[in-house]
């Protein structure tokens, strides 16, 4: 086991959808990221990024919760999101948000260049891209066939493709089998999904028809928010393909434990 | 055009249920979509053409006055007429009373989103002048009766069945079943046309300021018929397409085309500056050129707006939006569909009114990734959402009711610390236990299981979990 030293410092952004749904990926999250060698803490006053009002046009109710998000994590420590789309929020669109603001562009601009989605921090910043070194020493024998879901702003604002399909590949136990239109969006959109759930719910059945397709187990993706509405979406059709984050996927593989991670 | 952007939700509604539209844009993705990733990943410098693209756009339109000037000026140089339209109203009624003091009887028209603005075919007409689309895919949907359901395939969403059905109606063709017989018709009813028009309008790619070239990109050749049979040519443009010099014309039309079609170049481009000359063979007597604002300004005023004006309307964007995949673009209800039309189609016509449009995007952020020129969309449509939620820079556009603000209120309170979340999350645990998912009455809920399941609150969050752990 290659431990980084000194440890690399980070701050848990747990999101509040992991924290009020799927506490079990924010676990995974912390154990995986333990067995990394992170010096983690986890900021208790945290909440949410204010992502929800900022995509439904109430800048002025999310501006208090980035403040706050802001002030959080004002330190120097890293600050690692199990999501592409909460960090994206951070990271791409604080500044848009305060772009009315100069005083605190200097801010969102510190935290920016420390804020990382999971896969992206144990790639760019722990430089690890070969997870089988860290895996327990009687891994799962079984494999495990898993097809991978870009998240939108994992993908196009973070600039991550590379990233989780290399931490996949390298996993013991995991094959991965790239399903048609990966990249194309799985309908959820935050309130899009309820302000036009037709549209949604078509884009959502192209998704779940091209995972179904590639005969996998399980559908793996970065963000819990996209795995609620696949996974909800799965769960409607009584298909058998599950729905697993990328943190639970690694946690499971390096473990040789299976969570019931969402 | 009749602005019908009120209706997107239902029209949206009706295209998911029509088999034949959701067939017929299965296609869009494997093949325009594709072909575009295939042309820019074998042109080894891509990435510099789309920045030198954007950088030449953003140029251009940050000094839009300096350069629709020298392009007037050239223009009027080359024996040319300019005409400014403050709308869409002006520019109609120049191309009417052009056409009537000429005498003119039947039009030939190469396809022009700007007269699409106009509804300017159906102007001609009432003023007795016959007006024939000539790009295959606007004759059909001009035999149709219908909106372009795309920017560059208008009838993208009608199969080789419903165009031989059509051609039987109207133009007393047999029932034919190939492609090719079908083309060979519209060639037929086009020739004649042609040849007894007395006007040729066609629409701008791009103009050039310093020799007043107009620029036309088609695969048909009937741009460069329209052009050049009639004795009279008008072009209609919006003010955005001027670009400065050729060389910056040879770069956009690098982006263009293989944005558009994938093709390295398009079967014809056509340049013309000016009428013909005297030692011309062929060529109109006469050149107008109609550049038309209806409503640009407004982008141009407005600095979080104003690199919609850098479109090219290449229709890259409309293929890689997985929305307008699924609803068409008829649904947008104006001129512009896709991502591009829900920034522009609002700010051209009236943003309350178009307030679907915005949110008719899940911010997957596909249209940025595929424009040529960078055009950040998400942005835009962010920035447009915000107007209509808080009215921020539109007063007079702020269309969120009560309700959503109220919402918005709770859920920011509810996020607002630790010990509101967990009060709230309290109680949506005693809403989650006492009401059956699938009998919710409240409509975002409703919505949400029409097509998954409910997703449940965890009976301890991670906070509480992790409590005591100090790590």
């Amino acid at each position: 086991m290659v431990v980084a030293s000194p440890p690399v410092r980070a701050s848990l952004f747990v999101t509040c959808i992991i924290d009020q749904i799927y506490p079990e990926v924010g676990e995974s999250t912390v154990n995986v990221l333990k067995r990394l060698g992170v010096d983690l803490d986890f900021p208790r006053a945290q909440t949410c990024c204010g992502q929800p009002a900022f995509n439904a046009g109430f800048w002025s109710d999310a501006k208090p919760l980035a403040r706050r998000t802001i002030d959080i994590f004002q330190n120097d420590r890293y600050v690692v999101v199990p999501s592409g789309s909460c960090a994206s929020m951070v990271r791409v669109f604080y500044s848009e948000l305060f772009h009315d603001e100069p005083p605190m562009q200097n801010r969102i601009a510190s935290l920016a260049s420390r804020t990382f989605e999971l896969s992206e921090f144990i790639v760019d910043v722990l430089g690890i891209t070969d997870l089988s070194h860290f895996a327990d020493s009687n891994p799962t024998e079984s494999t495990r066939k898993v097809t991978y879901h870009e998240g939108c702003h994992l993908r196009r604002e973070l600039g991550a493709l590379t990233q989780p399909r290399a931490l996949l590949n390298s996993l013991p136990g995991i094959e991965l089998v790239e399903m048609e239109q990966s990249e194309v969006c799985c309908g959820f959109g935050g309130t899009f999904s309820v302000k036009y759930p037709e549209i949604s719910g078509a884009m959502l059945n192209d998704k779940i028809n091209f995972a179904s397709e590639t005969g996998a187990d399980a559908l793996t993706a970065c963000d819990s928010s996209c795995l609620m509405h696949i996974g909800g979406g799965i769960e409607k059709r009584g298909m058998p393909i599950r729905p697993l984050h990328l943190a639970s996927v690694i946690d499971d593989q390096l473990s040789g434990k299976p969570s019931n991670g969402s | 055009m009749e602005v019908k952007t009120e209706q997107f939700t239902e029209a949206a509604s009706t295209a998911l249920q029509d088999e034949k539209i959701q067939a017929n844009l299965l296609g869009l993705y494997g093949g325009f979509h594709q072909a575009r990733l295939d042309a820019s990943a074998a042109t080894h410098n891509w990435e510099e053409l789309q920045e030198r693209g954007r950088a030449i756009k953003a140029h251009t339109i940050a000094n839009l006055d300096i350069y629709l000037r020298m392009a007037e000026e050239n223009v009027r140089k080359a024996g040319g007429n300019v005409f400014f339209a403050r709308d869409s109203e002006e520019a109609t009624r120049y191309v009417t009373e052009l056409a009537t003091s000429r005498g003119v009887k039947t039009v030939v028209k190469s396809k022009s989103m700007v007269s699409e603005e106009m509804g300017l075919n159906e102007r001609l007409e009432e003023a007795g002048i016959e007006s024939v689309e000539t790009d295959l895919g606007e004759y059909i949907i001009q035999l149709a009766d219908e909106a372009p359901f795309h920017i560059i395939a208008p009838a993208i969403h009608k199969s080789r069945e419903d165009v031989s059905e059509l051609f039987e109606e109207k133009l007393n063709a047999p029932r034919y079943t190939s492609i090719d017989d079908l083309a060979q018709e519209a060639r037929r009813q086009l020739r004649e046309k042609f040849i007894a028009a007395d006007m040729g309008i066609t629409g701008a790619n791009f103009i050039v300021a310093e020799t007043g070239t107009l620029v036309l990109v088609t695969n048909e050749g009937n741009g460069r018929m329209c052009t050049s049979m009639p004795r009279i040519h008008v072009a209609i443009t919006g003010m955005e397409k001027v670009v400065p010099s050729i060389e910056d014309m040879g770069i956009m039309l690098r982006l263009l085309i293989r944005s558009a079609t994938g093709q390295r170049i398009s079967s014809y481009v056509t340049a013309v500056t000016g009428p013909r000359k005297p030692d011309d063979e062929d060529g109109p007597e006469e050149f107008h050129l109609v550049i038309v604002d209806n409503g640009r300004s407004r982008l141009l005023a407005d600095p979080e707006l104003r690199e919609a004006l850098y479109c090219l309307r290449c229709g890259a964007c409309l293929n890689a939006c997985p929305v307008y995949r699924k609803v068409g673009g008829h649904s947008y209800g104006w001129v512009y569909p896709g991502p591009i039309g829900a920034i522009v189609s609002p700010m051209l016509t009236n943003l309350s009114a178009a307030k679907d449009l915005p949110y008719a995007s899940s911010l997957c952020g596909a249209c940025k990734e595929a424009c040529p020129v960078k055009i950040n969309l998400p942005r835009m449509l962010l920035y447009l959402r915000h107007q209509l939620a808080e009215g921020a820079n539109y007063p007079e556009h702020r269309t969120s009711t009560t309700k959503e603000r109220l919402a918005m209120k709770v859920w920011r309170f509810a996020s607002s610390s630790p010990f509101a979340m967990s009060i709230a999350s309290k109680l949506g645990r005693l809403a989650q236990l006492l009401l059956p998912s699938d009998s919710a009455s409240s409509s975002p809920i409703a919505a949400w299981t029409r097509h998954r399941a409910l997703p449940k609150l965890a009976s301890r969050s991670f906070r509480k979990r992790a409590q005591g752990d100090k790590s």
